[in-house]
């Protein structure tokens, strides 16, 4: 058996010849980068953020429980078309016709003012969230503490009615805008007749006399 | 001057431990991978701060499309077949095995109940298209969203229902499916939306 070794070196001595052990990886590199590119298209890493919203059943709706709203610290938000946003102080009633303001989504806008309504309970709640980032207070007291300041009594309550023109983002949007200015009451209310006639004046003010 | 001689190097370079980062990356995203699920219609959600990711399982994803179509899904393949079999005991409509099986791959789909038999039947590369994105009936006269929504419940009381709507759909439309999802006492929705950064300073 031993001849089988030296059958292909010809006279010169039997060394078997020492073949590199090294392959090569680069195709085998370009399959892996290969099949990354395309999970990394083919899946989607971040689960989509939703934003909790709960409605009062409908026939727990009463009269007792609309007339809770003081009138002082209600704030009626009016949803237009076109991403307009009127909002007036109060719940609105025919026998003191409110002054409505138009305003914006925008930072300087409707936040501006819910801010400043509600600066108590905002400074409250970001002073709570330094806490909670400085790690002082845990988590869940946290979430606590901050449902406990949204309660407040003298805080305002935000009645959010949409108008037929309004767009879903703007529902999201004012919707956010309580997150991000920490008003623990607020509804969604169907627009009233009153408050189209508003927003129409606002709109047109050349027909403001009917 | 005596010559510089360049050394010749070899252009070899060792692949291996390029090869060994690519594949423990794809191991990765393997196993934390969840696919893309096909909808039946795309829909751009509008952005929020909230930072509530919406559970894993037993949803009840409703869809509201630009026009204010409305489209429907729910996870779970057994208990969609479940729902399919009483959704056609109250409508009366005979379905065979085949087309159950396929209701039960199907993510989400909008098309009224007497369209089922045939919607079912079709390849599912017709079945995405555009003609046949009708939705869900969900007015006052027909309300088939809300027969679908009460089945839904009956078999899986664990649902939480998922809003997922357009940026620039009506809100009368929105209001409608609200509005017929408060008549079956379901007040507590999660309105899927995309992540926007919290301001700053508040």
């Amino acid at each position: 058996m031993a001849e089988i070794t030296s059958s292909k070196g010809s006279g010169k001595k039997g060394k078997p010849k020492k073949l590199s052990t090294r392959v090569d990886f680069t195709p085998m590199c370009d399959l892996g980068f290969l099949l990354i590119t395309f999970f990394m298209l083919s899946t989607s890493m971040n689960k989509p953020q939703t934003m909790e919203l709960s409605l009062p059943s409908k026939d727990k709706v009463t009269e007792e429980e609309q007339s809770k709203i003081k009138e002082s610290t209600a704030i009626t938000i009016i949803l237009g078309k076109e991403d307009k946003v009127f909002y007036y102080f109060g719940i609105g009633t025919e026998e003191a016709a409110p002054e409505v303001i138009e305003t914006t989504y925008a930072p300087d806008g409707i936040r501006k003012m819910l801010l400043e309504r509600n600066l108590e309970v905002a400074t409250q709640i970001r002073k709570l969230k330094d806490q909670f980032a400085n790690e002082s207070i845990s988590e869940e007291e946290l979430r606590k503490r901050s449902s406990e300041a949204k309660d407040n009594k003298m805080a305002p309550v935000v009645m959010i009615k949409s108008s037929d023109e309004a767009t879903y983002k703007n529902m999201v949007d004012i919707l956010d805008e309580m997150q991000i200015c920490s008003i623990g009451r607020f509804a969604m209310v169907d627009i009233t007749d009153y408050d189209k006639v508003l927003v129409g004046i606002m709109e047109n003010p050349a027909t403001q006399n009917p | 001057m005596p010559k510089v001689k360049l050394q010749r190097k070899s252009t070899w370079v060792d692949m291996t431990a390029m090869t060994d980062v690519a594949f423990l990356l794809l191991t990765f995203l393997l196993l934390t991978a969840n696919f893309i699920k096909q909808e039946a219609v795309t829909v751009a959600a509008p952005s929020s701060v909230s930072e509530i990711k919406i559970p894993e399982t037993n949803i009840f994803q409703i869809i509201v499309d630009t026009e204010g179509k409305v489209f429907i899904g729910m996870d779970n393949q057994e208990k969609r077949i479940e729902l399919l079999d009483l959704i056609a005991n109250q409508y009366n409509i005979s379905l065979n095995d085949g087309q159950k099986k396929e209701f039960s791959l199907i993510n989400s789909f909008g098309v009224p109940i007497e369209m089922l038999p045939s919607f079912l039947s079709m390849p599912s590369e017709t079945r995405v298209m555009q003609e046949n994105a009708l939705g869900i009936p969900c007015d006052s006269i027909n309300n088939q969203f809300k027969e679908w929504m009460r089945f839904a419940r009956q078999v899986n009381s664990d649902l939480t229902i998922a809003i997922k709507a357009d940026q620039t759909t009506p809100y009368p439309k929105i209001k409608n499916v609200m509005n017929t999802l408060q008549d079956l006492r379901e007040n507590r929705y999660n309105l899927i939306t995309t992540l926007e950064a919290m301001p700053e300073g508040i």
